[in-house]
């Protein structure tokens, strides 16, 4: 299936960027631990997205899917291997990323609207139109009307749309997901799923989706990438053939061809989530 | 009101007239020495007296406002210096750990001595009042500050850098109104200790102010007007808690209701 769409959709901003590929070619990322040991978070990650693809990463917890995150955004530097966006090699802070945390990563002293120009605010847009267009995402997530609330005054759920304004309005050619609904109720996640799935089909960007939640992979990803814990690497690529647009996430879970995918991919975590398991159970005992 | 607060207000009432009542009695049937303990009945007296007229060293009003003056600009001065050093030594780990050491050790010295230094340096006028105010104050804000930035949450800090923003934007928008909670918690502590200094410089040596009225009546073994001019001196930093409540209401404006203020007290 072919996830390039070469030519922006309409409703992108004007001077819109082109969604950029991700290489990622051997990434291998260690830290020093407090007692001066070396702690091997991923090592020999290889993984390419097209641009405009939807990947999710899967795996169990602690095997390195922020680590990765990090390294493409240009947060932190890896310590053998390279991430190249665009061709161009990651050295700093990737131009045209946009990160959404699992915690909202909101600024509680900040009004929903203000939370929402400060991408455009950064980039050196006028405050006026900044606030303009800041507005008019607030509207396409649902939240017009709540422009001077703060975020403590708003559900879960609101938050999140808050957050994923917050993450578009730049029109980012990446999109770093670190396990953003994690913290949703199950109904709350599947509205915010569709939500996703529609600003994505409208924007385009290319995004990295970190997960533990198997079905949530499937539904959104045209690919899902297995990783192995610790250290982190790359056990197993799916590629996910459901038909785009998706719809509603909710019903593409009962349809034959992605239980079958599920099926699949479940095979190949099952082990993995396992092994984690025993791990983290005999360093309790 | 509710019944609830009646009774509140009842209980408050019974406690204070059974503190000021028992003190004015004891001291009234000779329990307790008057002339060491002062009675409640003569420090009105005084503060009458204070008010009506005035001290060996002009009115209470000049006195009061060459105190509040030396306080203000104590605490002000302090904090200002507080804030910009506790950011930049939050926000630098050099830095931190050069100068850190160095912080701790004048913490741990009595700074209140550095009163004495300062009269001798800079003579019996406001300045060296100031100066031990605004040494008082700078610790409380300077630690306060320092840990509120360190406390930022580093997801926030993230985000705004992948965002595209300069290390300044970074202090902008993410670290400096984080501080601004732990800062702005600090300010009521540091209000009370801008004027501890500034009594405390006045006592070891003045022309004027409040402290010099207390080290005053400490001579003439008068605990009446002591006791007075606490009373004055809790009176102006209940209204300065006050100022510094709205404040941070005006400030934090932003934070949840209903959570429990650590109020300095």
């Amino acid at each position: 299936m072919n996830a390039n769409h070469p030519n922006r959709p309409p409703g992108a901003h004007e001077g819109a960027e082109v969604a950029a590929g991700i290489d990622i070619v051997g990434l291998t990322k260690r830290y020093l631990t407090p007692k001066h040991e070396t702690f091997t978070a991923i090592r020999d990650v290889t993984l390419r997205v097209e641009p405009g693809q939807f990947c999710a990463i899967v795996g169990p917890t602690g095997c390195g899917k922020s680590t990765t995150l990090a390294q493409v955004s240009g947060l932190e530097r890896p310590s053998a291997g390279s991430v190249r966006v665009h061709d161009q090699l990651v050295d700093g802070i990737t131009n045209g990323v946009s990160y959404m945390f699992q915690a909202d990563a909101l600024f509680p002293w900040k009004t929903v609207l203000a939370n929402v120009l400060i991408g455009p605010v950064l980039l050196g847009t006028p405050k006026k139109e900044a606030t303009l267009l800041a507005r008019d995402w607030l509207r396409r997530v649902g939240l017009a009307g709540f422009e001077d609330r703060y975020p403590h005054q708003l559900s879960g759920g609101m938050r999140k749309r808050v957050a994923m304004a917050a993450a578009l309005i730049n029109n980012p050619r990446i999109l770093l997901m670190d396990e953003p609904f994690g913290a949703l109720d199950v109904q709350t996640k599947a509205i915010m799923q569709n939500e996703l799935l529609q600003l994505w089909e409208e924007l385009r960007p290319s995004v990295l989706f970190i997960t533990h939640d198997l079905d949530e992979a499937v539904a959104l990803a045209d690919k899902v990438v297995i990783m192995t814990s610790s250290p982190g690497t790359i056990k197993d690529v799916f590629d996910i053939d459901l038909p785009r647009p998706r719809g509603d996430v909710q019903k593409i879970r009962h349809e034959e061809r992605f239980l079958e995918l599920q099926g699949q991919i479940w095979e190949s975590l099952k082990d993995e989530v396992t092994r984690a398991y025993r791990q983290s159970a005999g360093e309790a005992a | 009101m509710t019944r609830r607060t009646t009774w509140v207000w009842t209980g408050r009432a019974i406690l204070a007239v059974i503190v000021i009542g028992g003190w004015q009695w004891f001291t009234t049937e000779g329990w307790v020495d008057k002339f060491f303990f002062g009675q409640p009945s003569e420090i009105w007296n005084s503060l009458v007296k204070l008010f009506t007229e005035g001290t060996a060293f002009g009115t209470i009003w000049e006195n009061l406002w060459v105190t509040m003056q030396e306080a203000i600009y104590g605490f002000l001065l302090g904090t200002l210096v507080g804030v910009v050093l506790g950011i930049l030594l939050g926000s630098n780990k050099y830095l931190s750990e050069v100068v850190g050491p160095y912080i701790r050790i004048v913490n741990s010295i009595p700074r209140i001595v550095l009163g004495s230094i300062f009269i001798v340096a800079f003579g019996l006028g406001v300045f060296p009042k100031v100066l031990l105010a605004a040494v008082l104050v700078f610790f409380v804000v300077f630690f306060n500050a320092f840990q509120g930035v360190r406390e930022v949450d580093q997801n926030l800090v993230g985000n705004v850098r992948v965002l595209g923003a300069s290390p300044l934007q970074v202090a902008i928008h993410v670290t400096i109104p984080s501080a601004m909670t732990w800062i702005i918690a600090s300010l009521h502590t540091a209000f009370g200790f801008a004027i501890i200094g500034a009594l405390v410089a006045e006592v070891l040596g003045a022309q004027q102010g409040i402290g010099l009225i207390i080290s005053q009546a400490q001579g003439t073994f008068d605990p009446n007007t002591v006791f007075a001019c606490m009373v004055i001196i809790a009176v102006i930093t209940l209204g300065a808690e006050y100022l510094i409540s709205v404040l941070e209401h005006r400030l934090l404006k932003w934070r949840p209701p209903n959570r429990s203020e650590a109020q300095a007290i």
